[in-house]
């Protein structure tokens, strides 16, 4: 662990009221409309939403690799260990990058360079952050690929990207994300291009080191089957807000907003057997023109006049449990039964 | 902004749905996709000054070069008076006269009509090929398709001005025909292999398998739905095609392979007069700018066509 | 990657031969005799022409009269003028001047066309980018030989910021004004491929996960976007390679440079068919070469093609 531990008691990462806009040809586009989550050391959030909820968006902006313009970053704050990482100069948040907060990506072959040999890439990280040589190096990196079982990692080093099956190079992803030890770990649909057995692999090895790093993990998916096994808080986003946050198990069991039932109610659960799948009506709305109460009410079934008139607060409706719905306790009510 | 994660996974559809929406999406490919794809570009091609100057000067250069009567009274080689020969512009001669004391404005109006005549022939010749053999190779594959990669190989293994000079010394005619046949014969490679290349990533795509799902048959599915989908950036490379083979073969008349007096072309008259160039740069001047001019216009149209029909390069 | 080679090797002999034999029939089996086509209108004596038919082997069919001609080329039997005297000897004082002028043209367009290609893809949509776009577009639509003509009244006889013609002051005074005319249309090119490919690969992906692992701006683009940006570009410079030495058939006859360009442009002139012939098919050679390096020198760049 890194020496500065910020002030006393505050959490690992806090991400607070997250505001970041688009500016696409004169058009103002709300990506994300105030997203807050709390982080601890050994804990996985998961984020939770469809495509275009702002998920991504939200976890580039707390990287800091947004590019801008067009993207702005028009309130909140991101804080690692108390320390403000919004409006540090772009030297000290480059630091930070890949060292104590790391991030891999959904498709692993595009988002490692081609025509660079994976060693090449994950040696990278210590000669750039750590002013290593080479052969020093070569040593941490195939101590690295072994770390992440890839098998005769020294032999393979030389190797490219394309030369590795899916499966491989995310772990290789995962090996160069981890390679300074980060405290945090965003990973940005990790398992989404993977075949379902190889999916479950690369989810054990992330939860694995995890624990071996004591680090905290973001998880962001749309896909609540990954999410089940490994997450122990769960946020779930629409259209750039947070819709509800609570405790993974709470979440399953008592969900408090319709959007949340949805999306449980579309897809098959093993303990669910036989009941109807029900997919959501409708398509999550534009970015550029959200409707002017609650984002969810033009697809909500329960959705009443005060809902297209007034924006949601989030209120809680259990400890830890909280959601952006004018009728969450009646949703998280009904849901017990 | 990201867009491409898959959304939540929805219920898969019913096997029995299959085929209406299979129609449907044969329909949306082919017909809805094609038709928006036009009408967009056209309303951002609309916005386009650059669009319209182009058009404009070219207009202006086809109407010279169909009815050069409408700008000269004078006709090719015409009232030249060898006492007044490489004069400077003036009132009597707006441009100028050249070696032999021609009207240099005449020379200039007339010499439009084999430049433009060339450079549109040659790639309607090589847009022609480019469709037919390009479409056939990429959607059947197999033997033909080798056989119009190898040769095309072969052809396109030959520089444009070099292979041209080569063949056209030997030649035993120079007239316009000839130096259309002779650079189709060199600049056909080009088009087939864009053509064949988008016809080979259309050939696979959702809308054409439910197309072939629904019975329809191969020259069916060529025309209607391969066809409208793969033109686009064949037709801009085609409107580059014109600029460049109206230079190169200005090239080639005035390397002295190409056109030969007494017929007349801007490439020619440049040819003919480079001695002088020094002490008369009219004689260079204007046969050059409305050449380059010809030649910058099917660029930038080329240029902008392409834009509008592909919003995510801009 | 020696697979690749050997592959690469074999596919260029197919290319080589279908490329001198068309050459060979559009010169030689065209209807007519092509002897006579060779000199134009120019009155050429008898006893000269059938000499020449008996040298090309014009008897015999055409593909032992290919073979033949080609089996000469190979040995370096470019043909004869009309006065016998060897095409080749009439070239051998030449190459180096059209090789130090297609260096000069090359350098320049590399290292221009690199820099502004640069310049504009990181400023995709700003001033520096419609520039660069515009004045590209204007380079290519200006044929080589007017802007030859241009630069040379310009800069040489005006401003006399150039020597005007001929080699008298050497490399590299003598050679740069004709290789940046040379190397103009390349220059766009170069700049223009180069604009479009870091414009699309600093939206990669790949780039994102270079900035997200904390590299500096300039490692980013310099290293990680740029190599891949190269790609396309140095296919082009092999294709390239061919209009460069069309290009120096018109500079050397502009610029008076004694090269391979100017024998051929004053052999046209003179109506020395067997001389153009014989020279052009030498360059078209040295094309197919040289695009056949470049196509290997890919091969390094980009590791995804070594492993199809």
């Amino acid at each position: 662990m890194t020496t500065d531990l910020g002030k006393d008691g505050a959490p690992l990462l806090a991400v607070d009221d997250l505001h970041v806009r688009f500016d696409v040809r004169g058009q103002d586009v709300r990506a994300v409309n105030g997203l807050s989550y709390t982080l601890a050391e050994g804990e996985t959030v998961a984020i939770l939403g469809e495509s275009g909820s702002g998920k991504s968006v939200a976890a580039q902006a707390v990287m800091g690799i947004l590019d801008t313009p067009p993207a702005r970053i028009a309130r909140g704050s991101v804080r690692l260990r108390g320390e403000e990482l919004l409006g540090l100069p772009e030297r000290r948040r480059r630091a930070y990058r890949g060292d104590r907060i790391s991030m891999i990506f959904q498709d692993a072959l595009t988002a490692l360079n081609p025509v660079f040999t994976v060693g090449d890439q994950i040696r990278e990280m210590y000669q750039v952050h750590r002013g290593m040589r080479r052969k020093e190096a070569t040593a941490k990196a195939v101590e690295l690929m072994e770390r992440v079982r890839i098998p005769s990692a020294a032999r393979r080093l030389g190797d490219h990207p394309h030369q590795f099956s899916g499966g491989m190079r995310q772990r290789i992803m995962i090996a160069m994300a981890l390679a300074l030890e980060p405290d945090v770990l965003i990973a940005d649909e990790p398992t989404t291009a993977l075949d379902v057995t190889v999916q479950a692999q690369i989810m054990r090895l992330l939860a694995a080191l995890q624990d071996e790093l004591r680090m905290g993990m973001v998880l962001i998916t749309h896909d609540l089957g990954v999410v089940a096994g490994v997450a122990d808080r769960i946020v779930v986003m629409y259209a750039g807000s947070v819709a509800e946050r609570a405790p993974a198990r709470e979440l399953y069991a008592r969900p408090a907003h319709p959007y949340t039932r949805g999306l449980l109610a579309s897809v098959p659960r093993l303990d669910r057997r036989g009941a109807p799948l029900v997919p959501i009506k409708g398509a999550p709305p534009n970015p550029a023109a959200l409707p002017p109460g609650c984002a969810f009410a033009p697809r909500c079934p329960r959705a009443e006049a005060l809902c297209s008139a007034e924006p949601p607060p989030l209120v809680t409706v259990a400890p830890g449990h909280e959601s952006a719905c004018h009728f969450a306790p009646e949703v998280h009510g009904a849901a017990a039964e | 902004m990201k867009t491409d994660e898959p959304g939540v996974p929805g219920p898969e559809p019913a096997v029995a749905a299959a085929e209406p929406a299979a129609a449907a999406l044969a329909v949306a490919g082919g017909e809805i996709g094609r038709a928006s794809l036009w009408d967009d570009a056209w309303r951002d091609l609309r916005r386009r000054w650059v669009f319209w100057a182009s058009a404009v000067f070219l207009a202006l250069v086809a109407v010279m070069a169909a009815v050069p009567r409408l700008f000269t009274s004078k006709g090719v080689n015409e009232g030249c008076d060898p006492n007044s020969a490489k004069l400077g512009p003036s009132g009597g001669h707006w441009f100028g006269t050249d070696l032999a004391g021609c009207d240099y404005y005449a020379h200039v109006v007339h010499g439009a009509r084999p430049t433009l005549l060339i450079g549109v022939a040659v790639t309607l010749f090589a847009f022609a090929i480019a469709l037919v053999f390009g479409m056939l190779a990429g959607y059947y594959g197999g033997l033909l398709d080798a056989l119009v990669a190898r040769i095309t190989d072969v052809f396109f293994g030959l520089p444009f001005v070099l292979g041209a000079t080569v063949i056209l010394v030997a030649f035993p005619s120079h007239g316009v025909g000839a130096m259309t046949l002779v650079l189709v014969l060199l600049g056909w490679t080009t088009m087939i292999r864009i053509m064949r290349g988008q016809v080979i990533s259309v050939r696979d795509a959702d809308y054409v398998q439910a197309a072939r799902l629904l019975g329809a048959s191969d020259a069916r599915i060529m025309a209607r739905h391969i066809l409208p989908n793969a033109l686009a950036p064949v037709i801009v490379v085609a409107t580059l095609n014109v600029g460049n083979v109206i230079a190169g073969e200005a090239t080639l008349d005035f390397l002295g392979v190409g056109l030969q007096y007494p017929q007349v072309s801007w490439g020619l008259q440049l040819n003919q007069a480079k001695d002088a160039f020094v002490d008369h740069p009219h004689l260079l001047v204007f046969p050059a700018v409305l050449l380059s001019a010809t030649v910058l216009s099917f660029l930038m149209l080329g240029d902008a066509v392409r834009d509008a029909l592909d919003p995510k390069l801009r | 990657m020696w697979r690749y080679v050997l592959r690469r090797l074999l596919q260029a002999v197919p290319v080589f031969i279908g490329t001198t034999l068309l050459i060979y029939a559009m010169v030689f089996a065209l209807p007519g005799d092509p002897i006579q086509a060779l000199a134009g209108d120019k009155p050429i004596p008898e006893n000269v022409l059938q000499t020449l038919r008996e040298r090309y082997n014009l008897n015999d069919p055409l593909l032992v009269q290919y073979g033949k001609y080609m089996w000469g080329l190979l040995q370096g039997n470019l043909g004869e003028n009309y006065t016998g005297q060897k095409v080749s000897e009439m070239l051998s004082g030449r190459w180096t001047v059209t090789a130090q002028l297609a260096v000069t043209a090359w350098l320049f367009e590399l290292a221009l066309g690199l820099l502004l290609g640069v310049w504009a893809g990181l400023r995709r949509g700003r001033l520096a980018d419609t520039l660069v776009l515009g004045g590209t577009t204007l380079l290519i639509a200006v044929p080589v030989f007017v802007l030859g003509y241009t630069a040379q009244i310009l800069l040489g006889l005006h401003w006399k910021v150039f020597p005007t013609a001929g080699t008298d002051d050497g490399w590299p005074m003598s050679y740069l004004l004709p290789g940046m005319v040379l190397g103009s249309l390349g220059l766009s090119y170069v700049a223009r491929l180069t604009r479009t490919s870091l414009a699309e690969n600093l939206r990669a992906d790949y780039v994102r996960t270079a900035n997200a692992k904390g590299l500096s701006r300039a490692r980013v683009v310099g290293r990680h976007a740029l190599r891949n940006s190269l790609i396309p570009v140095v296919t082009y410079l092999g294709v390239d390679f061919g209009s460069l030495m069309g290009g120096a058939v018109v500079t050397e006859g502009i610029f008076n440079l004694p090269g391979i360009g100017q024998q051929v442009f004053q052999s046209i002139q003179l109506k020395e068919g067997p001389v153009v012939v014989g020279a052009v098919t030498v360059l078209v050679l040295i094309f197919l070469l040289v695009n056949l390096l470049v196509d290997l020198l890919y091969g390094f760049l980009d590791p995804r093609i070594r492993y199809e």
